[in-house]
């Protein structure tokens, strides 16, 4: 009971500093929405009992990422909109199909995963249980065994991400 | 009741009214070393060697005028000193400030909270202090301000992946993130991690002062270029908040350098029985001690040098001290597989 209504509790705030993300008129309003909407993110991962995950979103997104989305904001004048985006029609219709194929997206997940519990948990293609207790312990042995691989190729993305934008902004090396 | 109630919001006022002490004291202290060192006397009008000063400070700060300038982001300009104060004074949740101790016929441990992730917990709320600084700068609307931020924020995010990474080989020595397993883990090896780690030591204290903004890295307040720093616009209570962010910051990151290298409540040299003597001082005074040892050392470096220049401190950050603290990582990691 009391997980549950700390649930909602917090739902409704991760929803309603979404939507304000997104309505500020202000973009560095807008920003620190954003803050605020991870740490109550980070507050579901508590939640959940994974400590690690919370204070690692904490640590990167909130404390990390998001000081650089503000220091572009306020650096780049982001008073008028480009004239592309000027047409309120396109840009409803465009939301529009955006937010429908989520739904889409979110209701075959709800789907997937309801048929597969009731199939029973052996059907599931669950990971291995590590041999360590601890959730930081546990978070790092699944991601350099099971997880290897996935792990190693989102490094190398970044790692390109990184590179590229160093060659982008140096146009002379 | 009393175990889950009672007596971690005793510690937790306990350890927060002795934090906003020791800040107030810290100030005094500040500037009667700074006065030693530079053949003066300091202080010495309020009660007898000025000990009351930190009290007619805190009072005048009260009483003065809270200016919110007429074109600033009003909210966020508010915001700004709590988003600065309050992660500073969260981050002592997790510091041990002693093994368990029985008190009233219960064992109470002297810390708030031992959570299996306390170290990265105290990195990451150590990194949302940083939006303190540049709304402060940005909400303001006021040149200077806004200069300095973007100076203290860039150079908080520079030294900060330098400062992590020698944590990461903190990590990999102790094999754990809980502050209270670190500081066991010196006890079982029987040796302070600053004598396995110099290198690691030295990053760290000198990423600790910059991210404290201290001298020598005390840029965003250079006052000859900047008129103030970033909160020049500041003033009465708002201002004493960023000033006691500071401070608690500096506190925090010695306590953290206590516990890392110098074994928090650890006696010196606990592998050696000879010296068992040393353990009449009970465990909270050693960390204690430690701690006072470490901010006299920042106050003793910034009586003694220069401020850096900008483009200094930024190629001291990412081309020294960020590759040294890599590879100390991975010669840690070799050297714990080897041996």
């Amino acid at each position: 009971m009391g997980e549950a209504i700390a649930f909602y509790s917090l739902a409704a705030f991760i929803l309603g500093f979404a939507v304000l993300v997104i309505t500020a008129r202000n973009t560095v309003h807008s920003v620190l929405f954003l803050v605020v909407n991870f740490l109550f993110v980070a507050a579901l991962y508590v939640m959940l009992h994974a400590e690690f995950m919370a204070v690692i979103q904490v640590f990167v997104y909130a404390g990390g990422i998001v000081v650089l989305y503000l220091f572009v904001v306020m650096l780049v004048n982001l008073k008028r909109p480009p004239e592309v985006h000027a047409d309120p029609r396109r840009r409803g219709r465009l939301g529009l199909v955006v937010s429908g194929l989520l739904l889409a997206q979110l209701v075959a997940i709800a789907a997937y995963s309801t048929t597969q519990a009731a199939a029973g948990p052996a059907s599931r293609a669950l990971a291995p249980s590590p041999p360590v207790s601890g959730n930081v312990e546990q978070v790092g042995w699944l991601l350099y065994t099971h997880y290897l691989v996935p792990f190693e190729v989102a490094s190398m993305l970044l790692l390109v991400a990184m590179i590229g934008a160093i060659i982008l902004a140096k146009r002379e090396l | 009741m009393i175990d889950i109630v009672v007596i971690p919001l005793l510690k937790i006022v306990i350890v927060l009214v002795a934090v906003l002490a020791g800040v107030a004291y810290l100030v005094l202290l500040e500037r009667k070393v700074i006065a030693w060192v530079q053949v003066r006397l300091g202080p010495m009008r309020v009660g007898p060697h000025g000990i009351l000063q930190p009290i007619a400070d805190g009072l005048k700060l009260f009483l003065k005028e809270d200016i919110t300038p007429a074109r600033a982001d009003r909210w966020v300009y508010t915001a700004a000193p709590i988003i600065s104060l309050v992660p500073a004074l969260i981050v002592f949740a997790v510091i041990p400030f002693g093994r368990d101790v029985s008190l009233f016929g219960t064992t109470v441990p002297l810390h708030i909270a031992d959570i299996n992730v306390g170290l990265l917990y105290i990195v990451s709320v150590a990194s949302i202090g940083v939006y303190g600084l540049i709304l402060a700068g940005y909400s303001s609307n006021s040149k200077y301000p806004l200069l300095s931020s973007l100076r203290a924020s860039a150079q908080l995010i520079s030294y900060e992946v330098a400062v992590t990474m020698t944590l990461v080989s903190m990590i990999l020595m102790a094999g754990t993130l809980s502050m209270v397993g670190i500081v066991e883990s010196q006890r079982e090896a029987g040796l302070w991690f600053v004598f396995a780690q110099p290198v690691a030591f030295a990053i760290y204290m000198i990423g600790g002062l910059a991210e404290t903004n201290r001298a020598p890295f005390d840029l965003p307040e250079a006052e000859q270029e900047l008129v103030g720093g970033f909160h020049t616009e500041y003033s009465g209570m708002r201002f004493a908040f960023f000033f006691l962010a500071e401070y608690a910051n500096m506190i925090v990151i010695s306590a953290v350098a206590v516990t890392l290298f110098l074994g928090g409540w650890l006696r010196p040299f606990p592998g050696v029985d000879a010296l068992a003597f040393l353990d009449v001082v009970p465990v909270w005074m050693w960390f204690l001690l430690k701690i006072f040892v470490f901010l006299l050392v920042f106050l003793w470096i910034r009586a003694t040098l220069p401020r850096y220049r900008y483009d200094q401190l930024m190629r001291l950050g990412w081309k020294v001290l960020i590759p040294l603290a890599i590879a100390n990582v991975v010669v840690t990691g070799i050297l714990k597989v080897v041996l």
